[in-house]
């Protein structure tokens, strides 16, 4: 056992990074349930943003234009969705299932000819003296931009959803579509507009993956981080700074058990990768039930579809 | 999509009349053919052999079968699309290939690295992955400068356990100092797990990371830390030109070719193969040039001992990791231990799971 060979300031670092893809991913579901909306495409979306800003990144050279255009893409794959349960009124579970089977499938089409390239690298970000603080310097402050503007990001939809106007129509629409409509509101707008956003995070999530973590494009390569997203809106009970702190929490099992590992403590591995999972089962089932879905804190018409006429 | 895809295929191939010697072989994978690891070298064997027969043979895929019902059901369908041969390739597969073998009498089933075969229409192969790992602890044991090696392992299962216990035992040989840090990820596939794993391996000191997890994460990892690391099952020298020292190959074509070869000529049996370096099977990929002329020729001559079968990478004494002994002084592993193997060797100091 030789617990002094972890660096707690290392550890810290990689929990950042490694909670860094799923966090995007659930920002942007958690907003998309807000709505009333329940997207299971989010790892279709995910693989979408991995791949296709990979290509864009490793032809123009430009990380920035390769996050840009995974946003774009995860984009265009969530208006399919949206096109598909707001207009066409179907199932929203069946239809966000389909989309990651169709991401999944049309990635590893398009990314045939990208796998084994190196994609430009995408620097750190200088904080200058900042870097320099012992433990805190190389814990907090020697990540790339992505980490700093994701939980921006956090708090901006954290901001947005309590304290805007928009914001309150949008949650207006996911706790009770009806009534929304009927005060005059645009329940579909809302919605669509919402599912695109989805769709962005999710795209930068799984960019954050071909072009930083990894950092390369594999067929499949998401391998169920839009599953640990969507699990962890739950179990951040639709708040986002509790998705953040989920975001880390389980971004920090998965660093700190490998750490253990490679120090040569005994753990149960498995216990632990399952942990997350187990979790949000359990949040889910206590959703299920009709008294805790308030105090959860679920929106009242998640999962339920609209129609002007109804 | 590309398993509704695939499955489109079989039907379509279902309503054509079926050509007399046509065998039709279907597969089924774990993970996707562009892994560039394991189900990519077993896709490239399966490549090679409808090279070799033409248009004597059709093929089908199903990449990234989960174990369990979803395997059932896949080779369900294609056993019930008129499929000859089904090559199973993947450990997990076992009590699938078994349920459907039994529905299935007339169809031959192959399945790799398995264990279980409780029908006369299966037949198992694997492949002597030790052999080659202990060429890799050989390099590993002379290359590192740390003293310390990082290993990226799947699961718990007798062949990844006996490659880690080749591997030590050769770097061992070569460098008393050595210590073997090992990380389990559960997982045969997940880049940005095996990333992180490599990740902390190389942070804990290691500067070889050795891996028996299929994606070329590692490498990648390995190239940009400016440390050493093997690929695995397919060259990955693309992915760390540097970093990358060689890599064990899986050559599963020869096999394959005898295996469909036998079914044609109506002379298929069950059989459990377990071939290495001298059936063809596995190879090593072309040597690093940062590594020495002199260990290169060491380890060629390494891989030549094992060929002609003067040396056995598992050749006592050695004792269990609890310091009892396993192999006398001279005595060469039982083939049944290596398939079941479930403990350390002595000198590795992490505990292994259950």
């Amino acid at each position: 056992m030789i617990l002094g060979s972890i660096n707690p300031a290392v550890l810290m670092a990689a929990l950042m990074v490694a909670a860094t893809p799923i966090l995007l991913a659930a920002i942007g579901e958690l907003v998309v349930e807000k709505a009333g909306v329940l997207n299971l495409g989010v790892e279709g979306m995910m693989i979408m943003g991995a791949c296709l800003g990979f290509i864009v990144a490793v032809n123009t050279g430009s990380p920035v234009l390769g996050f840009v255009g995974a946003a774009c893409a995860g984009m265009a794959l969530s208006l399919l969705f949206a096109l598909l349960t707001q207009a066409l009124m179907t199932n929203q579970v069946a239809s966000g299932l389909a989309l990651t089977l169709f991401g999944l499938g049309l990635t590893a089409l398009l990314g045939q000819r990208y796998v084994g390239i190196t994609p430009p690298r995408t620097p750190k970000l200088d904080l200058g003296p900042l870097s320099e603080i012992p433990f805190l310097g190389r814990a907090l402050f020697s990540h790339d931009i992505v980490v700093y503007l994701t939980i921006a990001l956090v708090a901006a939809v954290w901001w947005f959803l309590n304290y805007s106007r928009a914001g309150m129509i949008l949650r207006a629409v996911g706790e009770n579509h009806d009534a929304a409509h009927a005060l005059g509101y645009h329940v579909r707008r809302v919605r669509v507009f919402a599912i695109m956003f989805g769709g962005a995070c999710a795209g930068l999530g799984g960019a954050y993956l071909s072009l930083i973590r990894v950092p390369q494009w594999t067929e499949g390569m998401t391998v169920g981080a839009g599953w640990i997203a969507l699990a962890l809106v739950v179990f951040a009970s639709w708040r986002p700074w509790r998705a953040l702190a989920g975001a880390y929490l389980f971004g920090g099992v998965v660093v700190l058990q490998l750490n253990l590992q490679a120090a040569g403590v005994k753990i149960p591995v498995e216990y632990l990768s399952m942990s997350p999972y187990l979790i949000t089962i359990f949040v889910l089932v206590l959703i299920s039930s009709g008294k805790a879905r308030g105090s959860l804190n679920a929106p009242g018409s998640l999962n339920r579809p609209f129609h002007a006429s109804d | 999509m590309k398993k509704l895809l695939t499955a489109a295929l079989l039907s379509a191939a279902l309503a054509t009349p079926a050509v007399a010697d046509t065998t039709k072989v279907g597969f089924i994978y774990i993970g996707p053919v562009g892994d560039f690891g394991w189900t990519a070298g077993h896709d490239r064997a399966r490549q090679e052999m409808q090279d070799h027969f033409g248009d004597a043979v059709e093929t089908t895929i199903v990449e990234n079968v989960d174990y369990g019902a979803d395997a059932e059901r896949v080779m369900t369908q294609m056993a019930l699309s008129g499929t000859d041969m089904i090559f199973a390739a993947s450990f997990g597969y076992g009590p699938d290939v078994n349920a459907v073998a039994g529905r299935f009498p007339n169809v031959a089933f192959q399945h790799a690295t398995g264990y279980i075969q409780e029908h006369d229409n299966i037949s198992l192969y694997d492949a002597r992955f030790y052999e080659g790992r202990a060429v890799l602890g050989h390099i590993a044991g002379k290359m590192t400068e740390t003293n310390t090696i990082g290993y990226i392992a799947s699961y718990p299962i007798p062949a990844v356990i006996s490659g880690i216990n080749s591997a030590f035992l050769h770097a061992k040989a070569v460098n008393p100092d050595v210590t073997f840090r090992i990380i389990w990820t559960y997982s045969w596939f997940d880049p940005a797990l095996e990333a992180d794993a490599a990740e902390t391996l190389i942070e804990q000191g290691a500067d070889v990371i050795m891996q028996h997890t299929d994606s070329t994460a590692a490498v990648r990892v390995a190239e940009d830390a400016g440390v050493m690391a093997f690929g695995q099952a397919s060259d990955m020298v693309d992915f760390g030109p540097t970093a990358h020292l060689s890599a064990i190959v899986d050559r599963w074509a020869p096999y394959y070719i005898s295996r469909v070869q036998a079914l044609k000529d109506g002379a298929w049996e069950a059989q459990n193969s377990w071939l290495g370096f001298a059936d063809g099977i596995i190879e090593m990929a072309p040597w690093n040039d940062r590594i020495p002329a002199e260990l290169q020729a060491e380890a060629d001559a390494l891989i030549a001992s094992i060929t002609s079968g003067e040396y056995h990478p598992f050749t006592g004494p050695i004792n269990r990791q609890d310091g009892t002994p396993w192999l006398a002084e001279g005595e060469v592993a039982p083939d049944a231990d290596l398939a079941t193997m479930n403990f350390y060797v002595e000198g590795i100091t992490s505990d292994l799971p259950n």
